[in-house]
């Protein structure tokens, strides 16, 4: 009994007190006990980062060392991104496929070196992401799960940059998007990457379980007087789906590969072959069948579309009206409206086209969108 | 914050009734709002002058994160619709038993009312709940 009660013990980051100091609303997320909202609530929080900088714990998330001489061949098979050939210093988005195509796990490769990539994953994949490695690198490099020693802090907003990079004493206004460096941050030392989840500029900041909570205050004194606030994971999901982010679970799947889901920026086919390489190639010469798409609902509907929801068309009248799911939805917190993505046949999914949304027993009209809803100002 | 007011009555599904003469005023409650988080819509497609029975689904309330049904605490006629949550849904969040109503109902069983909660009940349930 008590191996079985330990077992189904929640995991906390080593910000958990500090969340519940801060009155943070604790929920499960994939076996963790996270921030979903702090006092402020969702909105306050959503806007804070579009408009100054909002401080997020995302030390669920999975951290993974790839080491040895051979290191470069492994990644070459594991990832549809030029993951290996990057030139150290660099972050890459990519996707992990399986031979069918359909994602393992999306993530970002840090080359810290030619024998050395450091391996960032989505929480609830760091388990199979792990045996995936394990499985699939052939002993050609060392798989070293860090999960559990290291904390990984998001700072993001319009003033994260300046913030971050006078706590790091002007070592990190140089760093360029998608780079990172070691560093010192508030006398913690870092690995701080200028990559986000938000739609905005900011950092990543990675550090030892031991200095979290050092970096944590520090970085929210700092954010306070800025108009910043700490972030749920509930503001986070509303953020990334502005910014058109797909979210792991919710609008990528091993069902659907990332041509399907838009990805295609991140799959680098020519001169090739990687685990995956052969169904992308075959997939994109055939053609698509399905896509994901981004829908506004029309305006003067009262109506938000949720995950699950389904896409369907009333003038099928033999079989199933559903073509598609909704993948991702809710208010556009900071656009306005309802928003959200799915994934319909190819031939509905051109900007304009008019969708169907069953939203729990009432048709609503949505109006498909190219891009992103928000794009940051500048840019 | 869970100062339940004495004069209401409550439903399990975390509604509220001030039976107040021949228009009930019905909303939700404090601990249900919070629960929710930031209310973004509330849809109640209801007319004045519907006959609604208790139990009965008057509408919906969205949040950033989640959907939640209301329903009739109490059977009788729509004589009322808070249409100022058509603009200004969050006094869901900021003001649940005053500004942030949803409908009152002409009740056609006021004997209905007995069965709900009172305010120390609903208390007690609440923090079982939480």
């Amino acid at each position: 009994m008590l191996v079985s009660a330990r077992s189904m013990e929640k995991k906390k980051t080593p910000l958990w007190a500090a969340h519940k100091q801060l009155g943070a609303r604790l929920i499960d997320f994939g076996g963790w006990e996270m921030p979903v909202q702090y006092p402020a609530g969702m909105i306050k929080e959503h806007r804070a980062v579009r408009e100054a900088v909002g401080l997020f714990d995302v030390s669920h998330m999975g951290e993974v060392y790839l080491r040895g001489h051979r290191v470069r061949e492994a990644v070459e098979q594991l990832t549809t991104n030029s993951v290996a050939i990057a030139p150290v210093g660099k972050a890459v988005y990519t996707l992990l496929c399986l031979p069918s195509g359909g994602v393992v796990d999306d993530c970002i490769f840090y080359k810290v070196s030619d024998d050395e990539f450091l391996v960032v994953v989505n929480a609830s994949n760091t388990g199979k992401d792990l045996e995936w490695f394990r499985e699939r690198t052939h002993s050609l490099c060392e798989v070293v799960d860090v999960s559990d020693q290291k904390a990984l802090i998001a700072v993001q907003g319009p003033k994260a940059i300046a913030m971050v990079d006078q706590l790091a004493g002007g070592a990190l206004a140089g760093l360029t998007s998608f780079t990172f460096a070691d560093t010192v941050v508030a006398g913690v030392p870092c690995i701080a990457a200028r990559t986000g989840y938000t739609g905005e500029d900011g950092f990543e900041l990675c550090c030892d379980n031991a200095h979290a909570v050092q970096l944590w205050e520090a970085l929210l004194e700092a954010a306070t007087p800025l108009g910043g606030l700490p972030i749920g994971l509930g503001a986070r999901d509303t953020l990334r789906l502005e910014a058109r982010l797909p979210l792991y679970g919710n609008d990528l799947d091993d069902d659907h590969t990332p041509l399907e889901a838009g990805l295609g920026w991140a799959v680098k086919l020519e001169g090739r072959d990687f685990i995956g390489s052969d169904a992308l190639r075959a997939q994109k010469r055939a053609g698509l069948a399905r896509k994901l798409v981004g829908f506004r609902i029309d305006e003067g509907q009262r109506a938000i579309a949720r995950p699950g929801y389904p896409i369907v068309d009333r003038a099928i009248t033999e079989g199933s009206p559903v073509i598609g799911t909704v993948t991702s939805g809710g208010p556009g917190v900071y656009v306005g409206g309802a928003i959200g993505l799915g994934y319909v046949p190819v031939e509905r999914a051109a900007a304009g086209t008019t969708l169907t949304i069953d939203c729990r027993g009432k048709d609503v009209p949505a109006t498909v969108v190219d891009g992103k809803f928000y794009k940051r100002p500048g840019r | 914050m869970s100062e339940n007011p004495t004069d209401l009555r409550y439903t399990d599904d975390h509604e509220w009734v001030r039976a107040d003469g021949n228009r009930w005023r019905v909303g939700i409650t404090s601990f249900a709002a919070k629960q929710l988080g930031d209310v973004v819509m509330v849809d109640i497609p209801r007319k004045v002058g519907d006959t609604i029975a208790q139990g009965d689904e008057l509408g919906t309330i969205e949040s950033v994160k989640a959907v939640s049904q209301i329903y009739a605490p109490v059977s009788g006629k729509i004589v009322a619709i808070n249409e100022a949550l058509n603009e200004d849904p969050e006094l869901v969040n900021s003001e649940p038993f005053g500004d942030g109503w949803m409908i009152e109902i002409e009740p056609s069983n006021r004997a209905e009312l007995d069965a709900l909660k009172t305010a120390d009940v609903y208390t007690k349930f609440t923090a079982d709940a939480e």
